[in-house]
């Protein structure tokens, strides 16, 4: 099982963890077709790091980024999504 | 190539068992092939045993970065089936399964296949009409499938727990006969000596790292034994089929997760036929050795890790353990898990890719063991002619944009929900 940072809780066990999909396949609401369809329907699926949509559903309820190793389960980095997260 | 027959090793016996010979070559690569295949494991050596003994073709090889075999075809729970309900799904399987009914004989190699009967279990009234949908889909294409009541359920399984209070109540279930199971390194290592005593190269510890191309075509590949010129390249590698399709900068409709099986030390038979429950996602049977093999869901998350989590075992053993109590008196003795290409709708792609003379076969989620002759067969039509074979036709690789997804469980474009 991993640990995950989470940006609220601090670590806490993966199964309290739930995996969404990737970042890369996050679809914005204006997307038009072809790329809301290269979205929905296809992934990076890299045998190395990803930027993944992680919920800590019986925790705090949050969603982040988890970016992670494929492989070897390394996790490298944990941030928030929501208002105060967006640029 | 010596046949192999009870002949054969009754003259063995009288000569110290020294007659034995390599079941295949272990050649260097040349530098062109018409048709080079990705991946040394069942579905690969089965592509290129049907290309040369169906299409005749001679100059094939099959590249392996490992060993044959020491992937997925080495890393499943051996069950044979083609109890779908989805048309273009027991289609395909079924033409497997009749490939597997005369396997031994064709590869003059005994792959084990045991016909001991696959068996949905019903848990609810709600899963009685599935099932029994399900069986009529299948009879209507000519496959058998047979609704158990509850009794004959018991009769078959009596290790089953079969009381009202069980946490999963059995109502019945639906079989299908001539299902079964098979031993998983025989069906590659028969392919793969079929294979070379047709001529086709078993390249082993050759990992491919990138496509040569010529414009919109692939022209070869590169590989750590050096540059490999080809007509036409098969990419068979399911687990991994993201990362070798990314090479050629494709991105699939897949995403590689881990699915885990186990096994318990061996005893007398206790597990007549296949049982496996859908609603649940479990499957028990067990081997001839008497190991009963069990597995459950993949881990829900993107890993290439050929090691799988125990949160997720502990869920598998116990779906187990509450089907059939019995399991808690024995040992596990071995546990493995391999990667699964889980595709968007649950069902396998087949055909070509938008890269000129570049092939793919893969996104076989779970249930790749199962389809190997027909994988093979199949895409060996595929890769000989250009064109798909009319059983693998609607699993293109283009389905998806198209709206023609084959989605057997209803869940949608979520890998992680199957």
């Amino acid at each position: 099982m991993m640990r995950i940072p989470c940006p609220h809780c601090g670590p806490r066990a993966q199964s309290e963890f739930i995996y969404e999909r990737t970042v890369d396949s996050v679809v914005p609401l204006n997307a038009p077709p072809e790329e809301a369809m290269t979205k929905l329907f296809t992934r990076n699926n890299p045998r190395g790091v990803d930027d993944e949509v992680w919920r800590h559903t019986y925790g705090c309820r949050a969603w982040m980024i988890v970016t992670r190793h494929r492989v070897t389960n390394e996790i490298s980095g944990c941030r928030a999504i929501g208002p105060e997260a967006l640029p | 190539m010596s046949r192999y027959s009870a002949f054969s090793l009754l003259r063995g016996a009288l000569t110290g068992q020294r007659h034995w010979q390599p079941a295949w070559r272990d050649p260097e690569p040349k530098s062109h092939y018409d048709i080079i295949i990705i991946g040394g494991g069942g579905h690969g050596l089965a592509t290129a045993y049907y290309l040369a003994k169906v299409h005749g073709l001679k100059n094939i090889a099959v590249l392996e970065k490992g060993w044959i075999g020491g992937g997925n075809t080495g890393r499943n729970t051996t069950i044979v089936r083609s109890n779908y309900r989805l048309e273009p799904l027991h289609n395909l399987f079924e033409f497997g399964l009749k490939l597997w009914h005369g396997l031994s004989d064709e590869l003059n190699y005994n792959v084990m296949f045991s016909p001991r009967g696959a068996m949905f279990l019903g848990h609810s009234d709600a899963d009685m009409v599935k099932l029994a949908e399900r069986g009529d889909a299948m009879r209507c294409d000519g496959i058998d499938a047979d609704l158990l009541t509850r009794d004959q359920v018991a009769k078959l399984e009596p290790l089953l727990d079969m009381s009202r209070d069980a946490r999963f109540p059995i109502q019945g279930g639906l079989i299908q006969r001539r299902g079964g199971t098979a031993r998983h390194d025989a069906v590659a290592w028969g392919y793969a000596r079929g294979a070379d005593s047709l001529g086709v190269d078993i390249i082993q510890k050759c990992e491919v790292t990138g496509f040569v191309r010529d414009g919109d075509a692939v022209v070869g590949v590169e590989t750590t034994r050096g540059r490999i010129g080809a007509g036409r390249v098969g990419i068979c590698v399911a687990g991994n089929s993201g990362h070798v399709a990314g090479l050629a900068g494709l991105k699939l409709p897949i995403e590689s997760q881990t699915l885990q099986a186990m096994v318990t030390e061996g005893v007398k038979p206790m597990i007549n036929s296949v049982i496996m429950s859908q609603s649940l996602h479990c499957y028990i049977s067990q081997s001839d050795k008497g190991g009963v093999v069990f597995g459950g869901d993949p881990d829900n998350w993107p890993s290439y890790a050929q090691r799988g989590h125990p949160m997720v075992m502990e869920g598998a053993v116990a779906q187990g353990l509450a089907l059939v109590p019995a399991l808690s008196r024995l040992r596990m003795v071995r546990t493995w898990s391999g990667v699964t290409d889980m595709s968007f709708d649950g069902a396998p792609i087949i055909g070509e890719t938008p890269v000129r003379n570049l092939f793919l076969n893969g996104g076989w989620c779970y249930g790749g063991f199962k389809a190997t002759p027909a994988s093979g067969y199949t895409y060996a039509h595929t890769l000989a002619t250009g064109k798909p074979h009319a059983l693998n036709a609607p699993f293109s690789l283009d389905r998806f944009e198209r709206g023609a997804t084959i989605d057997e469980t209803g869940s949608g474009p979520m890998p992680n929900s199957r």
